[in-house]
């Protein structure tokens, strides 16, 4: 059975965890098996909705204390669910969340871990998952050995699919240990895309000249519904915050639709967004190396060309 | 204050990755070796300053590797520490490395144990949890703020869509990431007395791995950029609404 964990932020299940919920209800169904969800803490959300994934079954503890994600507490309730439901196999998102909890269940639960799976497991024989290694340049086929098992998907990789269902949503009861770790304030952004979430990104470099030429990153990202990034070297001065640096020392991402505007495009900033499906690179330098790694791309003046993409992108919207 | 801080080989940020031995195998030859930057320039770093605040802190290095993992753990102990530890087993699996980590680190007593986020070689960000778990003890992952006053620690950390600060008390492990500290760069004094530090060799204990890499896989070559002139931006966005389909 395949016990999938439905991660909340500030009481809303995001995109991470339908994807998570796609794959594994895609995941039971290879293996003739059932999934089910769970889901910790109270939500403002209407979990039987979540059927329209393809889950029949929704578990949820909920309890008031489960409401800040403490990773010791997380791991022992999600464990105690585990055994409880006879699960062999848990899924996760590749998320925040699933980085801080995914390695301690799998010592709780002694169940191999794959993190970040990209496709779903090659069950022929054995189990065995593929994941992005050497930060986006290479990919690893990983056998896991138990026969529990924990996986996590890395955001992006998977589209959650949609249709028509309602799930059946159980109240459980599993003790709730006190946390260690007293969370004294949380600033998470509101009605913002999220920049790991988000399916398109504009991110813009040292090329841009200075923090108050960001409008048009800022216009364009926000027409698609996308999110703004920026390069290590505009972290560094402070032009834009430090969540928004993409690559080898930033975030990693992998959304359909990467514009990188004015960055050139060293190593360790393609470390950060090479697994994007399209790359698009708007940059004055033909020489610049990220047009080699490119889909799309314009040799011209980024103050040239963008206030163009966003008329034409204006068009195509109305 | 006693701190362990977990030291991982990977290859240069801008090292070529291939593979050999049918996919089996990383191609290590001409391979330019550096410490895993997230455990250098932030978890070491910030240990050190630890230290520099008060001189009674006790710095340990641990890293989990053959020899060839010595002229890493060398370098590391240029930047600052008092003594490193050298865990003589090749690591296989995320669990069987956190496995030997933790039995180190319960044997030595420490009060702190610095990891940074991932390695940039197989991005698991696994070390840490785990070694929390097998130590009982609280993790708080991806740090970029770090403070320890009197056994009270109070840490900032990226949690999905933002941040929270939290706090709690030793003994406690944390991962860390870029805000926790700022890189330095080893001077001729550090790397001389380097050389004299004390580098224990440590015997694994035995564990079986729960995973194993049955083989790599290089990414398919990129088709080549299609370029659009510069004074037809509207040609792009035709390009990525109907040939792309990205919007």
């Amino acid at each position: 059975m395949v016990l999938i964990f439905i991660d909340q932020s500030e009481r809303k299940i995001k995109k991470t965890s339908f994807e998570a919920i796609t794959y594994g209800v895609k995941l039971a169904a290879q293996l003739n098996t059932t999934a089910a969800g769970l889901v910790l803490g109270q939500t403002d959300d209407d979990l039987s909705s979540l059927g329209k994934y393809g889950l029949t079954k929704i578990q949820q503890v909920d309890d008031a204390a489960l409401n800040d994600m403490d990773a010791q507490v997380y791991t022992t309730v999600i464990a105690e669910a585990f055994r409880n439901a006879g699960a062999d196999t848990l899924v996760m998102s590749a998320n925040l969340t699933g980085k801080a909890i995914a390695p301690r269940l799998s010592v709780r639960l002694k169940a191999g871990l794959v993190t970040g799976a990209v496709s779903l497991p090659d069950t022929g024989n054995g189990f065995v998952v593929k994941k992005a290694v050497f930060s986006g340049k290479a990919f690893a086929h990983v056998a896991v050995q138990t026969p529990q098992r924990i996986v996590t998907v890395s955001p992006n990789a998977i589209r959650a699919e949609s249709g028509s269902g309602e799930a059946q949503v159980e109240k459980i009861t599993v003790a709730v240990p006190a946390a260690k770790v007293k969370v004294e304030s949380r600033d998470v952004l509101k009605g913002e895309v999220s920049l790991a979430d988000a399916e398109i990104v504009v991110s813009g470099g040292r090329g841009l000249k200075g923090p108050e030429n960001w409008g048009m990153i800022e216009e364009l990202a926000k027409l698609l519904h996308g999110a703004t990034a920026c390069s290590r070297p505009v972290a560094d001065a402070h032009w834009r915050p430090h969540h928004e640096h993409v690559g080898q020392t930033g975030g990693a991402i992998a959304p359909n639709l990467y514009i990188a505007v004015g960055i050139s495009g060293a190593i360790q900033h393609l470390a950060g967004v090479n697994r994007s499906k399209t790359i698009v690179v708007i940059n004055k330098d033909p020489e610049a190396p990220f047009f080699k790694a490119a889909d799309y791309g314009i040799v011209g003046d980024a103050f040239e060309v963008m206030p163009k993409i966003i008329e034409a992108v204006k068009k195509l919207k109305q | 204050m006693k701190i362990l801080v977990c030291i991982s080989k990977t290859p240069d940020t801008t090292a070529k990755i291939a593979f050999t031995d049918n996919n089996r195998k990383f191609a290590a030859d001409g391979v330019q070796w550096i410490i895993n930057p997230y455990d250098e320039w932030y978890a070491l770093v910030r240990a050190i300053e630890f230290k520099e605040k008060d001189p009674a802190t006790v710095l340990h290095l641990v890293t989990v590797g053959a020899a060839d993992a010595e002229p890493i753990i060398r370098k590391a102990l240029a930047l600052g520490g008092d003594e490193a530890i050298r865990i003589n087993t090749d690591s296989h699996d995320a669990y069987t490395i956190a496995s030997q980590i933790a039995a180190v680190a319960k044997e030595g007593g420490y009060d702190l144990v610095l990891t940074g986020k991932e390695t940039i070689d197989f991005n698991g960000a696994s070390i840490g949890g785990m070694v929390a778990e097998l130590l009982e003890l609280p993790y708080l992952s991806l740090a970029t703020k770090v403070d320890i006053e009197g056994g009270a620690v109070r840490v900032i950390r990226e949690i999905e869509g933002g941040e929270e600060t939290d706090s709690t008390s030793l003994p406690v492990v944390i991962s860390c990431q870029k805000g926790v500290a700022e890189q330095r760069i080893p001077n001729m004094k550090g790397i001389m007395g380097a050389r004299s530090k004390p580098l224990k060799v440590v015997e694994p204990v035995a564990v079986d791995s729960l995973t194993s890499i049955e083989k790599f896989e290089l990414p398919p070559a990129k088709a080549g950029v299609k370029l659009v002139p510069a004074d037809q931006p509207e040609e792009l966005v035709r390009l990525l609404h109907e040939e792309a389909k990205v919007f």
